[in-house]
């Protein structure tokens, strides 16, 4: 058994009355892509905002790459290594495709005010190999010929893929794709498959969620259903596909 | 100005820009040494007057122009900041504070040179913004405007009030007596003879003010484009994604507020110099919300754009002045309207034009067109509503 990068242990979300989440546990291997299904409602975006730090979880226990991330800020997950896109995207819309990279790179920099004043030596530095990563990124991704275009003028796939460059631009252990082949056809798809593949080849871990069943069957290594608040089921995607307790989540119990 | 626009946007190719820029700006720095001479020569004193004020506001201008332009933080109370800077000179100028320290030994401190009260009014008014700054973190928009607006306020009720039990800053009254900045001895309002040219104490200002002016916009322009900068616009455009980039939002507003109030500083300070007196009545809501004009009608977030809107609105009372006069006298026989009066309803009557015509401000960033005048993203239909989770 390989190494768990992420793991958290009976993590628990509440908003007033709902239970978000529901003594939720589960370990992310190092290397591998990881799924995380669900029907509407499931909690699967609650689970990323916790593990992105956007949420703080009200019980439980999470510890990332050896570091315990309970209840941190955003920016300590992102510097610990984990980088997220979202949903419905979350541009700097009126920024270039470019700078958009470029503040990613921000918690791998560090000139500060001082520093940008002066126009210190490091700062011209570390000012150009900034540029240099974002472009590197854009060209990643396959969108380098937008890297001056305004985002929001970007077309749809584009600014999923422009996501994925600015997250990746945080050199993360951990890459969180929350929903990325959300409204895209099947050719552009099966790119972003492509793409998503590429990103773990190079060593990267992946966590997704998405609604494409086909797609994370083919992608994932591993998957875990969530359904009101808890997981209900884990394994790799031929035992989730033939899971009677996932099967009755998606498609409810059959009369008898 | 134009000489700005290469810091302001991302230069595509350096070298032309290098090779134009800096014949230009020679030019532009050899024109604006002449502008005094020609502007006291053909229009008066009163015009030179003017023109050193509107260079004290192109100072507030672009520290707003950090707080609301690149962070987006709403801030109706900026013109503390100015006050903090204005009373730091002049109680280390004046005999305000001689009965306080009249044989501690201290007495030296109230001819602290500008050279120290200028850094310090910048530091101060810093303090005081990130004072005004952590409260507010998790305000934005309406909710942040009230606060700030508040505490602009407070401020200048502080002042007003800190009489007692030690006279401070003598209330209402406010400070006398201040004596301008003076460099190695020589005091600035005592007139220089270059040859043939006389430096008048306005002249003077003008080149202390041009000076200080410059490195605001150096310091501007070159945070605008760094790591900080970035960071700040990334907030504006959209905190959580900027939280989920690794920004520490908290510091990074923090230093926004910091950095522009520090420009408010440096500024009053200059002021309170350059009129001899300070009270509280300098420092009124009407000042912020002028300043908060300039920005916006410049175009908030442009170097050029703030200068410009911060030129416009000095000048304009001036300009009424010498139009509504003569024209009355010469068509009317009597004077009806004080220019004073027509002042406000010209204002208005302009930002109500530029936000119907030109929302984004008569200079605008690239970014700020884009967000006024082109549409929003497309998002295709059934990812926002239909896949929810």
């Amino acid at each position: 058994m390989t190494e768990a990068l992420l793991e958290i242990r009976g993590i628990n979300k509440r908003f007033g009355g709902l239970h978000a989440l529901n003594d939720v546990s589960l370990s992310i291997r190092r290397g591998e892509i990881y799924g995380l299904i669900g029907p509407n409602g499931a909690g699967k975006t609650t689970l990323f905002n916790v593990l992105t730090g956007l949420y703080q979880p009200d019980e439980g226990s999470f510890t990332f790459n050896g570091i315990d991330l309970f209840r941190k800020k955003p920016h300590v997950v992102v510097a610990s290594g984990i980088a997220r896109t979202f949903q419905n995207i979350r541009l700097f819309h009126n920024m270039t495709a470019l700078e958009n990279v470029m503040v990613g790179r921000h918690a791998r920099a560090k000139a500060g005010i001082l520093g940008a004043v002066l126009r210190s030596r490091r700062t011209q530095h570390e000012e150009a190999a900034i540029k240099q990563r974002a472009a590197q990124l854009l060209d990643y991704v396959g969108i380098s010929h937008r890297a001056d275009d305004i985002a929001k003028h970007l077309s749809y796939g584009d600014q999923r893929r422009l996501e994925i460059a600015r997250a990746l631009a945080t050199d993360p252990i951990l890459l969180a794709l929350d929903e990325p082949a959300a409204g895209m056809n099947s050719t552009e798809t099966e790119s972003l498959k492509r793409l998503m593949q590429t990103i773990r080849d190079s060593g990267i871990t992946i966590l997704l969620i998405e609604h494409d069943v086909k797609l994370m069957m083919g992608l994932c290594d591993r998957i875990a259903v969530l359904d009101y608040g808890r997981k209900i089921a884990e394994g790799v995607p031929e035992t989730i596909r033939t899971d009677p307790k996932v099967i009755e989540a998606y498609l409810g119990v059959a009369e008898s | 100005m134009a000489f700005l626009a290469g810091d302001v946007y991302p230069c595509r190719s350096p070298m032309n820009v290098a090779t134009v820029r800096r014949p230009l700006f020679l030019l532009v720095l050899v024109a604006l040494s002449i502008l005094p001479f020609v502007i006291q020569q053909t229009l008066g004193n009163a015009w030179l007057r003017t023109l050193d004020t509107a260079m004290l506001y192109i100072m507030l201008a672009l520290g707003l122009n950090i707080v609301i332009g690149y962070a987006g933080l709403l801030d109706l109370g900026y013109i503390a900041f100015y006050a903090v800077g204005a009373y730091t000179y002049a109680l280390l100028n004046s005999p305000q504070l001689l009965p306080l320290l009249s044989g501690t030994g201290y007495e030296g401190l109230l001819h602290t040179p500008i050279w120290i009260v200028l850094p310090l009014a910048a530091f101060l008014a810093g303090l005081f913004g990130m004072l005004l700054g952590a409260p507010t973190l998790k305000l934005r928009g309406d909710y942040l405007a009230i606060v700030t607006l508040g505490f602009g306020e407070i401020i200048r009720l502080l002042l007003r009030n800190l009489t007692r039990p030690v006279n401070i800053t003598n209330g209402p009254i406010g400070i006398n007596q201040i004596a301008p900045a003076s460099f190695a001895g020589h005091r600035i309002t005592s007139p220089v003879h270059l040859g043939s040219i006389e430096l008048s104490s306005l002249h003077q200002y003008y080149f202390l003010f041009l000076v200080l002016v410059l490195c605001v916009i150096l310091v501007s322009a070159r945070l605008q484009d760094s790591r900080i900068g970035r960071a700040w616009i990334a907030i504006r455009e959209d905190e959580i994604a900027a939280q989920a980039m690794g920004i520490n939002t908290r510091n990074v507003k923090l230093m926004a507020f910091a950095m522009g109030a520090s420009f408010g500083g440096v500024s009053g300070a200059l002021f309170a110099s350059y009129q001899g007196f300070v009270s509280p009545e300098s420092f009124i809501l009407m000042e912020s919300v002028m300043v908060l004009a300039m920005v916006v009608l410049g175009g908030m977030g442009n170097i050029p754009g703030v200068i410009l809107g911060a030129i416009l609105i000095s000048l304009t009372p001036e300009v009424l002045r010498d139009i509504v006069n003569p024209l009355q006298d010469r068509f009317l026989g009597e004077r009806i309207v004080a220019p004073d009066d027509l002042r406000m309803l010209v204002f208005a009557m302009a930002l109500i034009l530029v936000m119907l015509l030109r929302p984004e401000g008569l200079w605008p960033s690239r970014r700020r067109k884009a967000e006024f005048h082109e549409a929003d993203p497309v998002v295709t239909p059934g990812t926002r509503a239909g896949q929810h989770d």
